[in-house]
């Protein structure tokens, strides 16, 4: 229990990316909560990755966490421009009804 | 107990709560606030975990763009977030329990953990500059081990994390961009392609009149 190892850290992300699986469930309505959503389980991805690299003593899980969170910051970019030109186009946010593509 | 052990559970319990607060907030603005906290919390965690660099720039690119960028989205766009959360109730059930069946399957990769034999071989012979900097405090630190071979061993993949950068910049301006009609504007070329007899124009006043 004092002894923090790996398996803590493992928990952690477990459920910090569990959560973020939960909140896109929950919350499907709202785009902006889902893109939060995903950057809580990229979040919980890079959580593991420095703990494996710490356990093995090898600095290649850090430098893909770096790759995760270069990823993570370019699809939030894009993420919420492409938000921003559909609130422009539409009015409204609602995920449900986006069906521009469609009709 | 030990101030590694109080340190981890209160970042983890900080991160585990404000990812829950994320999640259930009513308000988007909340929402995102706590998401910050999420991200300290964890920078936290990669501290104790000895990755100085990555959680100095996870404060940095994280709570210092990421986060400020969806605060910007989120009170820029006029929408009625109160409306958007009907139907949470709804999901609940099976959101959380999708959510519980996934915690528990992976804590229970974690409890019946088995590595490899050369997983065993990789710890008990770390890469040098990571062990140097775990074990030698004269040795590099954090940040220059890091930079020994992300510009080394790994620079095509950090050329590549450029690129993605560069096109997630060009996607974003050219998804939001837009020229707008009817408003007062400079037009640099016509200011400087103006001719001096279009500048100013001589006229005759007779006197005793005045200028009408």
């Amino acid at each position: 229990m004092l002894d923090i190892g790996l398996g803590h850290y493992l928990s952690v992300a477990a459920i910090l990316f569990a959560i973020g699986m939960a909140g896109i469930f929950l919350n499907r309505k709202n785009v902006i909560v889902i893109l939060m959503s995903i950057e809580l389980m990229l979040l919980a991805v890079n959580i593991n990755l420095v703990a494996f690299s710490q356990f093995l003593g090898d600095l290649t899980g850090q430098v893909f966490a770096f790759m995760v969170l270069t990823v993570a910051a370019a699809e939030a970019a894009i993420g919420l421009a492409i938000l921003v030109a559909f609130f422009r186009n539409r009015g409204d946010i609602a995920v449900d009804e986006a069906n521009v593509m469609k009709n | 107990m030990t101030f590694a052990a109080f340190a981890f559970y209160l970042f983890a319990f900080a991160a585990v709560a404000s990812g829950l607060m994320v999640v259930a907030s009513k308000n988007p603005v909340h929402s995102v606030l706590f998401l910050i906290s999420a991200f300290i919390a964890a920078a936290g965690l990669f501290v104790l975990m000895g990755a100085e660099y990555l959680a100095m720039v996870l404060v940095v690119v994280y709570v210092g763009a990421v986060a400020v960028l969806f605060l910007f989205v989120v009170m820029m766009l006029d929408v009625d977030f109160v409306e958007m959360k009907q139907g949470f109730l709804q999901y609940l059930p099976i959101g959380g329990a999708i959510a519980a069946i996934v915690v528990f399957e992976l804590i229970m990769v974690v409890a019946v953990w088995a590595f490899p034999s050369d997983a065993e071989f990789a710890r008990a012979h770390p890469s040098p500059t990571a062990m140097e900097t775990v074990t030698d405090p004269n040795g590099p630190n954090n940040i220059e081990a890091l930079g020994l071979i992300l510009y080394t061993d790994y620079v095509h993949y950090f050329q590549i994390a450029g690129m993605i950068l560069l096109i997630a910049m060009i996607g974003a301006i050219l998804l939001t961009f837009r020229t707008r009609e009817g408003i007062k504007k400079q037009d640099p070329a016509k200011q400087v392609g103006r001719k001096r007899e279009e500048g100013y124009e001589l006229v005759d006043i007779k006197p005793g009149q005045g200028l009408s």
